[in-house]
């Protein structure tokens, strides 16, 4: 019975019985605001992933992820484009949808620089920032279109992490783990003090518009009224869905594997004739890009930034969800991306204690379990 | 600029450049023994502070006519208690067992740890959100002429702060635990196979490097005549920043970092009297900028490597 089923999950029907398990359960969890039933949730999941790590589920669902790979992207594309569709009226439960995937796209950046070439940054969310505030003063400034905007603030992230990552380079370890926590605190005072960037107060950031189309605004589709947040979900799904195919595309090409020789052991890699320098650039450079345009796309949504967004602490949360997701696996990344945005946002109540309670959890997570939820697995070359 | 106000900013700027050495000498402390960054040492910092007011106003409560000496010396004894206390168990349930662990996570566990110590403040401290006075402690002698202020309490805070760096370094290479410190630190399986007791070697650094940092915080709270939870993030990264521009492991580099980044800070106020408000952007600026062009701090590490 039990070894049907596994073979039964480890086919094609794993994938859908999984995708269907995650769009159920995400559409409870959003729906619920009680703490009783976010509590069961909660729960439920835990319980879930503890029995079905016990009763070897989980190699199953990865047999069935390396073999029917095709159809588990579909899904994955699948499975947000159902709950915004249920969410369609909702703004808040959109606007959380969206907030994940913009994130999920900063992780993947940072998943560049430190899962496969080992290049450490904590300024992740300073990069952010500078594609928030660069992409909003081109469109306010300078009366950019936004298309363009959102672009070039990301240009504008991987120009600014030309400049940062020659410290780094230079240094290792905890020295460049310093040089980057500096800029970090740097971008916060700077924009802090500046009054040209709209100072603590932050700015108004104005809406995304595409083809004409207007986001701020609800649309009509038949006599239902559709929140304005779902236009701004689709483009952060494209977005979300470029970035994850360029990474996975990156990650399997010939320079994927130079990162990870570089990543592994720099001397040895050296001694095989790959530039260190060379790849170490590429990755951070690559990885800023990404958080710059998810930090414009941010901004856009939010349609609000402040300098209290990009804080120090922000860019120890991008890390915590890299290191919960399993520093290196996409999917990881993804699926602790929901969790660490969700999680806080729906025990609002207790809003007090969450930032406590949820640093305790990593530092408790990283003592105990420290490869993740979901570790990298090695590469197959077959 | 008259000489005056110049000779004040370089008084203030010796008082910062203290307290980061104090707090920077933890931090390399901590490095030269178990290779780890404790990032968290900063909120330590400011645990120190909090303790130290909450000791005051239990003196004030119970025994108003406690002479000032008496409750100063209380004011120290309770921070260093309590913060060595913590110290001690941070080393015990976080730092050694994440030894063997990557160096980031054991960054980013410190982290954590410090957010907790934050909010832990934050929330039970009663009023811990807001700012709170602190009392001044010493007698406030001073003697001013125009421009300059001389005052009784930073002479004494910078002359305590030279002896107890002066303790630090006489304990580190005098003494027999320094010895063993500096086994653990140079070999950690030679140190063991010597008979060194490691755990408690461990303790001991934690609770040296957790008392200097109490008193930082104190010294902290006298300078500013205020505290805030949230002080400990920036006094971190600041004493951190000066650790390793000293270069890490090198109870001189800690304290020539701490009065680099003092001297950045003030430089940054005097020199560019329109942007004093930068003066932080300055100084990580020339922290990024002193690292490229030294990359193992200026007192650098011994740099051999296996391969």
């Amino acid at each position: 019975m039990m070894r049907q089923m596994l073979a039964f999950l480890s086919g094609s029907a794993g994938c859908i019985v999984f995708a269907l398990a995650i769009i159920v359960w995400l559409h409870v969890f959003l729906m619920a605001e009680e703490h009783v039933p976010i509590f069961i949730c909660l729960v439920t999941v835990v319980g879930l992933g503890v029995a079905a790590n016990m009763l070897k589920v989980t190699d199953a669902v990865r047999t069935s992820l390396a073999e029917h790979e095709r159809l588990w992207n579909l899904c994955a594309l699948a499975v947000p484009l159902a709950l915004i569709w249920l969410f369609r009226e909702d703004h808040y439960n959109l606007f959380l949808i969206g907030a994940i995937m913009v994130y999920a796209v900063a992780v993947l950046g940072l998943n560049v620089q430190l899962g496969y070439a080992g290049v450490i940054n904590f300024s992740c969310a300073s990069f952010f920032g500078i594609g928030a505030y660069t992409s909003t003063m081109l469109m306010t400034g300078a009366g950019l279109p936004p298309l363009a905007a959102l672009l070039l603030g990301g240009v504008m992230a991987a120009l600014v992490g030309c400049i940062l990552i020659f410290p780094v380079l230079r240094t290792s370890g905890h020295y460049a783990a310093l040089v980057t926590m500096a800029f970090a605190l740097l971008f916060k005072v700077f924009m802090d003090v500046n009054d040209f960037f709209g100072g603590p107060q932050g700015i108004t950031v104005p809406p995304m518009t595409l083809f004409g189309i207007d986001f701020s605004h609800n649309m009509l589709f038949g006599d239902t009224e559709l929140s304005f947040y779902l236009r701004y979900d689709l483009l952060c799904l494209l977005l979300l869905g470029l970035a994850f195919c360029f990474v996975r595309r990156l990650e399997r090409s010939w320079i994927g594997l130079s990162m990870d020789a570089v990543r592994s052991d720099d001397t040895a890699s050296a001694c095989f004739g790959i530039n260190i320098s060379r790849w170490k650039i590429t990755a951070f450079v690559v990885g800023n890009c990404l958080s710059g345009l998810a930090g414009a796309l941010y901004a856009m949504m939010q349609a609000y930034i402040s300098p209290a967004n990009f804080t120090f602490s922000d860019s120890l949360l991008f890390l915590s969800i890299l290191l919960l997701g399993g520093i290196g696996n996409m999917w990881g990344v993804i699926l602790a991306t929901v969790f660490v945005v969700l999680i806080p946002e729906k025990f609002q109540v207790i809003q007090e204690f969450r930032y406590l309670i949820y640093s305790g959890l990593v530092l408790l997570m990283i003592i105990f379990s420290p490869k993740g939820l979901l570790p990298r697995q090695p590469r197959s070359y077959s | 600029m008259e000489m005056e106000l110049l000779l004040q900013f370089c008084i203030n700027g010796l008082m910062l450049g203290m307290m980061y050495a104090l707090v920077a000498v933890g931090f390399t402390l901590f490095f030269g023994v178990l290779d780890v960054i404790v990032f968290s040492h900063g909120d330590t910092v400011m645990i120190g502070s909090f303790s130290g007011l909450s000791m005051y106003w239990w003196v004030n409560a119970y025994y108003p006519a406690m002479p000032a000496a008496g409750t100063a010396f209380l004011v120290v004894l309770a921070a260093v208690s309590v913060v060595v206390l913590l110290g001690m168990g941070v080393a015990d349930a976080v730092i050694v067992p994440l030894r063997k662990a990557p160096a980031l996570n054991t960054l980013l566990a410190t982290m954590m740890l410090g957010t907790v110590l934050r909010e832990s403040i934050r929330l039970f401290f009663p009023d811990g959100s807001n700012p709170h006075p602190f009392p001044g402690l010493l007698p406030d002698w001073s003697w001013r002429s125009s421009q300059l202020t001389l005052r009784f309490d930073n002479l004494a805070l910078f002359c305590s702060g030279a002896l107890i760096i002066a303790l630090v370094h006489f304990i580190i290479n005098r003494t027999r635990l320094g010895l063993a410190i500096r086994a653990v630190a140079q070999d950690e399986e030679a140190a063991k196979l010597m008979g060194v007791n490691f755990r408690l070697v461990v303790l001991a650094t934690f609770a040296m490097g957790a008392g200097v940092a109490a008193f930082a915080g104190v010294m902290n709270g006298i300078y500013y005549n205020e505290i805030t939870f949230g002080v400990g993030l920036l006094l971190g990264a600041i004493g951190f920043s000066a650790a390793v521009i000293g270069g890490l492991g090198n109870v001189f580099g800690a304290i020539l970092g701490g009065f680099i980044f003092a001297f950045l800070q003030t430089i940054g106020a005097v020199a560019m009297p329109f942007a004093a408000a930068y003066k932080d952007v300055f100084a990580f600026g020339v922290v990024i900028a002193l690292l490229a062009w030294r990359p193992t701090g200026l007192i650098a590490e011994p740099a051999s490597k296996r391969v």
